[in-house]
């Protein structure tokens, strides 16, 4: 055991005396294409280390404690105005790098960081409903798939459990708008849920394998891990709720206390590249926001009914914000109810 | 045991002494446990205690004005919707769930740990370490690869289904994935190190001569075990208990992958004030009250068990 | 101890009150009914899991459940991928500092607190030991995260020094118990009688009392190392900035997708452990 460590303290001496620059970065697991690390490293000469969160209030939380040695991390769009709220991000300006004039002008100035002035896009996705279509051949694009479920699909649905996404996903199914607190709405939202989740199976992540293995046959997913599912099992479907669905973002930002800011500008610069942003998605298999991406990306991502969205269910997709203290502690307590 | 515990003659001056020496050594003794302890687990919980009466911070963490509500919404709380003050029977019941759940595990941890500390202790000496290795192997792996693969085992097509509709046990797979079955199981599969070992340091210390005995004066099988054995090994039992029990009350990775998550665990509760509920007050209390109640029933045991060291 | 098999096997036990000579048992006091086929039944059940998941690290797809044929597809993958083999060495340096350390301070703890007369203070430190599980984890990591993260600000140190101390701590009770145990079911006899015979206190320790509490040190010792290498809770909110440990690793896989990669590393985690201890075991049964 002594000796394993040693060998890994020799190896971590001799990585960085091959790299006199190095960069810290904070992502999601699973999130980051190795590949697209190696070509950064190869072209810059900076050494990249990835630490991974599990969740946007983790990684809050540990920033906000500090002493973390982060220079780089990954916010969904929700958060971003928590994190420069709270003084926790540095103004990098994106919007004046090099290759900012490649970012689609459409999340240029988004409501949670007007003009990029500190975010640069990483991946943008839905939360949507996915069904096995052997099983349910009806109108797929609706919430009622797991709030009101057809029959044939009773006890076999699985909703991912994120509170923001199912709880607006109910809120705009009764026709509010996300982050509501009218308390007439809410009450019929938590009926609604309470009433539904008796033929729901669980409530769960991970479940490209039950979905392709159709343990389970339908529920709450994001369209880039329905994706994979689709490509283990051909039956399955993925439905752009026309009540109303979550759209979000993923974006890169450098924090106030890092300790390598060229490295952490020079690699949002680097990802805002079409070549380097189509490597991203790639991986994860989730769009970015990056224009002429598309040339680079795989011949399955190109025309995948989970990344294209439809015409006319593009308008239901909305980017809820960032629900106020008051509001969410009410959906913490519905939340409670729902699963006590 | 009985040689230090009480003292025929009212101690004198020397003993006195003795007497206190004695308790430095052994509070010296315990010190580097304590301080580890209060380092790096007790002392920061201060923060959790002063946290519990502040006021929740905006996007989590907290704000530095007083309150109660932290301590008070663990068992009242507004209706929110029409506002009268209620109950908090959510709590309530996920902490019920979470209660009996430990009891099931633990039980099962014994049925089944029991026997096997049993068998692994009355191993030839020298093979017994081996086959204790063998209980913790299997737990050198990962604890989510471990549950995803105990899953495996009990879908509706997984393997102890097939078998069972092979040798004609029944007709159709039995639906066992996200029931409560599956969580005590694989609760139990998870927990049961933390049985065999303690047990097994018992059982592996047993005086076979004291069984012999029993038989000698007509002792059946059930009667020996149940008024010799048992009693020697109560010690290991107890410990096993402590560990199996305690930590599941707190536990929510396993239960929320096997059960599939619909329902919370204490520890979910817990952890979603801290997380996306944004009320660390709220999630402190809980678990302080959680962590109060767990140690007085223990300094409780503790009394009652040293009172049975001094009579014995 | 007696051997007390006996070759005759009788069909009752004990059959008569009035018998005046003891009847020959038909069986060992060392066993009980139904407790091997029990033990049996439950090493078949600890490993079916196991046998799965090595089975899916040579799956040839990018599934833990879905067979796609045998491949070494991942143990490549694993092989090139630093990051993760870094996450697993860590792991096992860390269970193997924090269950060492906690082993020592719970065997000196469980010697000071057992066997013993009521001292003062005694209830305290027991409950002080067993604090760490009595809590749900995520409370104990955001205590330490808010402390520890004041600590790392203030003296500019991140090293694993913090994941070690956390880790330690959470192990103490672990090892304590198991240990405590132990003791419990032994008495001062020997012990006294060593120090008849003009034994040393320490030289009464080392050969009298360590190698009577050893099987509980030992049992002690794995539970902490486990413990240890599974903890996710406490890791997640300690770690700085590239202190990945394989637990943390597969967290963040969790709500994407899970891919035998993992399996693979676990594989070779296990069969290195096993190879480790089966040449233990060797070494020392030869000494013996």
């Amino acid at each position: 055991m002594k000796k394993l460590a040693i060998t890994a303290s020799a190896l971590a001496l001799a990585a960085s005396g091959a790299f006199a620059q190095e960069l810290n970065l904070y992502n999601w697991g699973n999130y980051t294409n190795p590949k697209l690390i190696e070509k950064f490293e190869a072209e810059t000469g900076i050494k990249v280390t990835i630490t991974d969160f599990d969740s946007n209030d983790t990684a809050l939380a540990k920033v906000k404690a500090g002493g973390h040695g982060f220079d780089l991390v990954v916010p969904s769009h929700t958060y971003v105005p928590i994190w420069i709220s709270e003084g926790l991000l540095m103004e990098s300006r994106p919007d004046q790098m090099e290759n900012f004039a490649k970012v689609d002008p459409q999340w240029v100035d988004v409501e949670w960081d007007p003009g990029r002035h500190y975010t640069v896009p990483w991946q943008w996705g839905t939360t949507g409903v996915v069904v096995n279509t052997k099983y349910y051949d009806g109108d797929i694009n609706t919430s009622a798939i797991f709030l009101d479920p057809p029959d044939e699909l009773k006890n076999k649905i699985n909703v991912v459990p994120e509170m923001g996404d199912v709880m607006a996903l109910a809120v705009m199914y009764h026709g509010g708008e996300p982050c509501s607190d009218d308390r007439e709405l809410l009450k019929q939202v938590r009926d609604t849920l309470v009433e539904a989740k008796q033929h729901w199976l669980g409530m769960d992540y991970g479940n490209i394998e039950k979905f392709a293995k159709e343990d389970m046959w339908a529920g709450v997913n994001w369209n880039g891990s329905t994706f994979r599912m689709r490509l283990a099992n051909e039956n399955i479907a993925y439905g752009y709720p026309k009540e109303g669905y979550p759209v979000w973002m993923d974006s890169v930002a450098v924090l106030k206390d890092a300790q390598n800011v060229d490295e952490a500008k020079a690699f949002q610069n680097f990802i805002m590249d079409p070549e380097n942003a189509a490597m991203i998605s790639e991986f994860a298999r989730y769009a970015n926001g990056i224009k002429g991406s598309e040339a680079f990306m795989p011949e399955d991502m190109k025309t995948a009914p989970e990344i294209v969205i439809p015409e006319e269910l593009k308008p239901a997709g909305v980017f809820n914000s960032t629900c106020p203290p008051a509001t969410q502690a009410l959906y913490t307590r519905i939340w409670t109810d729902l699963q006590k | 045991m009985s040689k230090q515990a009480e003292t025929p003659f009212p101690p004198g001056a020397l003993e006195r002494e003795a007497e206190i020496a004695d308790t430095r050594n052994r509070w010296l003794l315990s010190l580097p446990a304590i301080v580890i302890i209060v380092c790096a687990a007790a002392g920061p919980l201060l923060v959790m205690v002063v946290y519990s009466f502040l006021t929740p911070g905006d996007y989590g963490n907290v704000k530095w004005e007083f309150s109660l509500d932290g301590w008070t919404n663990t068992i009242v709380q507004r209706d929110i919707f029409d506002d009268t003050l209620i109950w908090a029977d959510a709590h309530l019941s996920i902490f019920w769930r979470s209660f009996s759940l430990s009891l099931i595990t633990t039980i099962l941890t014994l049925i089944i740990g029991v026997p096997t500390a049993w068998f692994v202790a009355t191993q030839p000496p020298g093979r017994r370490e081996f086959w204790l290795f063998l209980v913790t192997v299997p737990f050198w792996t990962n604890l989510l690869v471990r549950t995803i693969a105990v899953q495996e085992l009990i879908r509706s097509e997984g393997v102890i289904n097939l078998i069972l509709l092979k040798i004609g046990i029944i007709d159709a797979p039995i639906q066992m994935m996200f029931t409560d079955f599956a969580i005590g199981f694989g609760m139990t599969y998870v927990y049961l190190p933390l049985m065999v070992l303690p047990v097994y340091a018992a059982v592996d210390k047993l005086d076979f001569r004291l069984v012999e005995a029993a038989h000698d004066l007509y002792a059946g099988r059930w009667t020996a075990f149940r008024r010799v054995i048992l009693p020697l090994i109560k010690p290991g039992i107890i410990a096993g208990s402590i560990l199996v029990f305690v930590p599941c009350l707190g536990a929510y990775v396993t239960p929320r992958v096997l059960g599939g998550g619909k329902n919370l665990m204490f520890g979910n509760l817990i952890e979603l004030q801290f997380g996306a509920g944004r009320n660390w007050p709220l999630g402190a209390a809980l678990s302080l009250m959680l962590m109060t109640a767990v140690m007085v029933a223990l300094i409780f045991y503790v009394r009652i068990t040293s009172r049975e060291q001094a009579d014995g | 101890m007696v051997e007390t098999a006996r070759p005759t096997p009788t069909e009752t036990v004990a059959p008569a009150m009035t018998v005046p000579r003891r009847e020959p048992r038909g069986y060992s006091v060392r066993t009980l009914p139904g407790f091997a086929a029990m033990a049996i039944f439950t090493f078949v059940g600890l490993y079916a899991p196991i046998l799965i998941l090595v089975t899916y690290s040579f799956n040839a797809g990018s599934s833990l459940a879905i067979w796609e044929g045998f491949s070494l597809r991942w143990y490549y993958q694993a092989a090139a991928n630093e990051a993760v083999q870094d996450a697993a060495i860590r792991s096992l340096y860390l269970a193997f500092c924090a269950a060492s350390i906690a082993t020592v301070a719970a065997t000196m703890a469980a010697l000071a607190t057992t066997r013993t007369r009521r001292f003062p203070g005694k209830t305290m430190i027991y409950s002080l030991i067993n604090q760490p599980l009595m809590i749900p984890e995520i409370v104990t990591a955001v205590a330490l995260l808010i402390v520890f993260a004041a600590i790392k600000v203030w003296t500019g140190h991140t090293s694993m020094i913090y994941l070690i101390a956390a880790h330690t701590a959470f192990c103490v009770p672990f090892a304590y118990l198991p240990i405590r145990a132990r003791l419990e079911t032994m008495d001062t006899t020997l012990e006294t009688a060593a120090q008849d015979l003009y034994a040393s206190r320490w030289l009464t320790f080392r050969r009298v009392t360590l190698p009577l509490m050893w099987p509980g040190i030992v049992a002690g010792l794995m539970l902490a190392f486990v413990i240890s290498l599974d903890d996710v809770v406490i890791t997640e909110f300690v770690k700085s900035a590239g202190q990945e440990t394989i637990p943390t690793y597969m967290l963040g896989q969790l709500r994407r997708v899970v891919t035998p990669e993992v399996n693979a590393i676990s594989t070779v985690i296990l069969m290195a452990g096993v190879i480790l201890v089966a040449l233990f075991f060797r070494l020392t049964s030869r000494r013996r």
